[in-house]
């Protein structure tokens, strides 16, 4: 622990002496290329007294989740879906695929004509973005449970709505967890750019304003509160589940 | 008869006999029989005890148990795996527990009846650990409990110890011996070791290979519990090891192109050998 904060001590000092040099004798580029790492600290600190910070986080925070349940909800009935029954599966199966390709910036202009510049855009796009990769991890992670599992439950007498609660979900539990954690990158990255192309109060504003008035510290101290934001989701949420799950199953 | 396996032929491909596992077997088991199934690597006896379970379909034939033919697995047949096949998300008891919650059980008697067949595979200590924290040894005992707590009328075992080390299967096997005068099951076991098989069961079934048939059925009339080194027990392991031995020399030949010879002494001196995965 104590390395990784000298570690990062150590960058962060970097950055500052790299910043002074182009500053004080260089001049080898414009100051609104590169932020001093006080700057960006000092800009944070304004977001945060301003409430402007905090008020932008509620409400990413609060379309991301919607925007993600509804991704989970309908991701997961798809996967079901593409188990139950093989039509779906043997047609329907490469078009997802692709859709899951499609890059979540690609889905903005057609929200925007089908829901105008607001809210409904932005969780439009949150959700479409993740709700291809979550029905491809049930849909995978289902199809991977040992056999012996299923054999053995048929010769306990589990069947249909037993089975798939007693037996088929939580031996599937481990990948389609995995599966989550991915959806939730997709959303994560779906929240921004939809953000940035539809003024509303977000995060994704604020740096798309940073860029508008060539404040640099700006757009890098939202980077910084996305990325930490999303690492601690990470490890807070997702980690803690996929830990619990991986040391029941002995898999550490 | 109580378990009657008529005309049972399975065919894993679509044509011919080239693919032909099972031919044409018959058995007739009594009621609270232990039947033991040996025959060299191969010959069918898990195809043989998946049909018996439901899991799978044979191509020709039917299983009829007490009088109604068998058309899926079910709770009247529990099943015990070469592996464990125990859930690695539940806890033990959970995982003894299982048969019962899907038959509706209430909390408190499942727990009950649980308990008991822990106590019966002396696991209860254990109760609450997950699946990895137990050794090999313990988990085979946590499937048997498993199984028994289906308490249904036939237990299908496929090599349930041949993993584990001698001295542990010993104990399982005085175990079973002791669970099967109590409960008075049906049980068809199937497993490669000889003396295993003539320690355990009232009928040895011996199965011929390529393709799959009843060879030979010894009928093991000595007392019980039996001593795996006793000379009566020596005396059916030789005599069904000499029913064997040309089966497995068949399969080796198979296997090695003609250019291989068992040699004689080999099995007549090792009772303890397990046919056909030696070779
Ligand atoms: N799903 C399958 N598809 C095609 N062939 C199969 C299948 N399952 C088993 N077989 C074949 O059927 C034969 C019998 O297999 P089985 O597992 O019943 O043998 P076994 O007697 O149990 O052998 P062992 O003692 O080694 O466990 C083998 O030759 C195997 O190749
Ligand atoms: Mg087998």
């Amino acid at each position: 622990m104590l390395k990784k904060i000298y570690f990062y001590l150590m960058l962060i000092a970097i950055w500052e002496l790299v910043y002074k040099i182009n500053d004080d004798i260089l001049y080898a580029w414009a100051p609104y290329v590169l932020p001093s790492p006080i700057s960006v600290f000092a800009t944070i600190i304004g977001l945060l007294k301003s409430k402007i910070l905090l008020n932008a986080i509620l409400s990413s925070m609060r379309r991301l989740v919607i925007g993600y349940l509804i991704s989970v909800v309908i991701g997961s009935i798809v996967g079901f879906l593409m188990i139950r029954f093989k039509y779906i599966e043997e047609n329907f199966s490469s078009l997802i695929l692709g859709l899951q390709t499609l890059p979540n910036l690609a889905w903005v202009p057609f929200s925007i004509l089908w829901f105008g510049y607001n809210e409904s855009t932005i969780i439009f796009v949150i959700a479409v973005g993740s709700i291809f990769s979550i029905s491809l991890a049930v849909d995978s992670a289902i199809k991977n449970i040992n056999p012996i599992y299923l054999k053995a439950a048929k010769t306990m007498g589990a069947k249909g709505y037993k089975l798939y609660s007693n037996v088929i979900i939580p031996a599937a539990l481990p990948n389609i967890i995995a599966g989550l954690k991915e959806g939730w990158s997709f959303a994560w990255r779906g929240l921004i750019s939809g953000e940035m192309l539809v003024s509303v109060t977000g995060l994704g504003q604020i740096l798309s304003k940073g860029k508008d008035s060539s404040n640099i510290s700006q757009v890098v101290a939202v980077m910084l509160i996305i990325l930490s934001l999303g690492l601690v989701i990470d490890k807070f949420v997702f980690g803690r589940i996929e830990k619990s799950i991986r040391c029941r199953w002995g898999l550490m | 008869m109580f378990l009657i396996i008529e005309n049972i032929s399975k065919n894993f491909g679509f044509d011919s006999k080239a693919n032909l596992v099972l031919d044409n077997v018959n058995l007739l088991i009594d009621k609270g029989e232990f039947v033991c199934l040996v025959g060299p690597s191969g010959c069918g006896k898990s195809t043989l005890l998946n049909i018996i379970a439901g899991l799978e379909s044979a191509s020709c034939g039917r299983i009829i148990l007490n009088g109604s033919v068998v058309r899926d697995a079910g709770i009247d047949r529990a099943v015990m795996f070469q592996e464990p096949a125990l859930f690695p998300w539940l806890t033990v008891i959970d995982n003894v527990e299982f048969g019962m919650k899907m038959a509706g059980i209430k909390r408190e008697e499942r727990k009950r009846r649980a308990m008991k067949y822990l106590k019966m595979v002396h696991l209860t200590k254990f109760k609450d650990s997950y699946i990895h924290q137990l050794s090999g040894g313990m988990r085979q005992r946590v499937a048997l409990a498993r199984a028994l707590a289906i308490n249904s009328e036939v237990l299908l075992m496929d090599e349930p110890f041949s993993a584990l080390d001698s001295q542990t299967r010993n104990i399982l096997q005085l175990e079973l011996q002791r669970i099967w005068i109590d409960t008075k099951k049906t049980i068809v076991f199937v497993t490669h070791n000889i003396e295993e098989a003539v320690v355990l069961a009232d009928r040895v079934v011996v199965m011929s290979t390529n393709p799959g048939r009843v060879r030979k059925e010894f009928k093991i009339e000595l007392s019980r519990p039996r001593i795996p080194e006793s000379p009566d027990v020596t005396y059916y392991v030789r005599k069904i090891t000499d029913e064997l031995r040309e089966e497995v020399e068949k399969v080796a030949r198979d296997e090695y192109d003609g250019g291989w010879n068992v040699e004689k002494d080999l099995f007549l001196s090792n009772a303890d050998s397990n046919m056909g995965i030696g070779l």
